[in-house]
Order: structure tokens, then sequence, then C-alpha cells
């Protein structure tokens, strides 16, 4: 702590969850950081790697059962198209705020130099390969290796 | 918070921003940028007086909209300016720091 005071330097984020909402947190961490000079780097695991699915990342819900803050009762959550339904009507409130959609904040993220990285056990375990993923995803690495990744001083990290 | 610039003295707020655009001259932005350890390229100048209009037009500034902006792309922005660019370009042009999460 001598010299750096305690500031954040560098935040290595695991996106583990391939829901809008979570997607999205983990999305506005980044940028948020890069935006105050601090890098940033995500490791996608798990339904987390669906927001980096080239075939899914336009196709993500925000998820209607078992998330009391949507105050919609369950029972009418599980309902059919109900999470379409509320994943349009999110998408355009987060238009009117000026919040890119997914396809574009991956384009954000990656000319910030935001590090994209995707979980090795859970490409096997969905059967993907390298080529279903976003361009911008530098590689497929072993959890090991992101630890490896995440040394030095002032990094945090993240799990989302 | 006063602070001496080429024996003028300019209001700053704690994080450096002017208080007053009309403390703001060229000979301002280069000691600010120079404290930033970036020397201002012609390049830079068209950056600046691209967020000074939008200031003054009163758009929020944020990097999506610097993405669309047609001026430069977010990957140049984060070239001419490596650390925090929104924060930098805007503390450089005189600008208030924008508040804004995107």
């Amino acid at each position: 702590m001598k010299d750096s005071n305690g500031a954040i330097k560098r935040m290595m984020i695991i996106l583990s969850k391939g829901t809008l909402e979570n997607v999205y947190a983990a999305f506005v961490l980044a940028n948020g950081a890069r935006m105050e000079g601090i890098d940033a780097e995500i490791f996608f695991t798990f339904f987390g790697l669906e927001a980096v699915h080239k075939k899914k990342l336009d196709h993500l819900h925000v998820a209607t059962v078992g998330n009391p803050a949507m105050h919609i009762p369950t029972m009418l959550g599980g309902l059919p198209g109900m999470e379409a339904l509320a994943s349009t009507m999110m998408k355009k409130e987060m238009e009117k705020i000026d919040m890119p959609d997914v396809p574009e904040f991956l384009e954000i993220l990656t000319a910030s130099g935001v590090k994209l990285w995707a979980c090795k056990l859970a490409m096997d375990m969905f059967h993907y390969t390298k080529d279903d993923l976003y361009e911008g995803v530098e590689d497929v690495i072993t959890v090991g290796d992101y630890y490896n990744k995440s040394a030095g001083e002032g990094v945090h990290m993240l799990f989302i | 918070m006063d602070k001496i610039i080429e024996g003028k003295k300019i209001t700053v707020n704690e994080e450096g921003f002017l208080k007053d655009f009309s403390e703001w001259d060229k000979s301002v932005a280069e000691a600010i940028a120079a404290e930033e350890e970036i020397v201002l390229t012609p390049r830079h100048w068209e950056v600046l007086e691209y967020l000074q209009e939008q200031h003054k037009s009163e758009v929020a500034l944020s990097i999506r909209r610097i993405g669309k902006s047609g001026v430069l792309d977010i990957k140049e922005f984060y070239q001419l300016f490596p650390k925090a660019p929104l924060k930098t370009a805007t503390k450089i042009a005189g600008i208030p720091k924008p508040a804004s999460c995107i």
C-alpha cells in the first residue's frame, strides 16, 4: 500500500450469469473502470459465455422468475412470453438513458482496451468452440490462467 | 482552489476542473495537459474543440457519444488520452467532468 495508496489499478471481473441485468452489470463496471483510467478484464464462464456467444449475445433476457425486484408474481413471470416482454421493456428504458445494446457494448469494451477471456471448462461443457465466440474475445483460458493474469498490486477480483 | 498558470490565476475544483470557462485559453490547456503527461497535437485540439462545442450545445458527453461523433472513434480517444480519456480531455478543454457511467 505504500506507493499506491490503496488505489485500484485493475478490475478482474468474472461473469458467470447470462441474464441481461448481470451482463450489463459486468459491462458497466468494466467500462466504468476504463473511463477512470483503471484496467479491466472479464472472464466469461458458465452462462456468462452467452454474452460473448455470437448467436446468443443479442438475444439475452432479464429473469422474470425468482427475482422479487421485478415485482411480477412468480406464477405470472413463468408464463410464455413474459421474459421476452420484460426484456423488450428493459431494452427500451436502456436506450432512453443512452445505454448501448450488448453487441455495441462489446465493441465499446474492446475499443476501450478491456480484455475478454472465455473459460475453457465452460466452453467444453457447452461444446462451444472459439469460432462460436465474438471475435473480440482474446482466448479460451483456464481459471488458473486467469488467476495468473490477476497478479499485481491494486488488482481486485469481482464475481458476478 | 486557486492555481497559477502562466502567471494567471485560475479557479479549479478539487479534481482540477476549471470552474469558469472564461478563464480557459490554449496556454491553460497546455499546462493542464502537461500535468497529465500529454503533449497536445493538432489532433488533440480537434477533439478538444469538439468537446467544447458539445458542452456549449448542452449535449451530455459519454464514451458512447464519442464513438458516434464521427470525429474520432473510441480506440483513438484512448490513444490520444490514455488514462481516463473523457475525464482528462474535458479537464484540458476547461469544461465540467461529465457525470456519465457509460
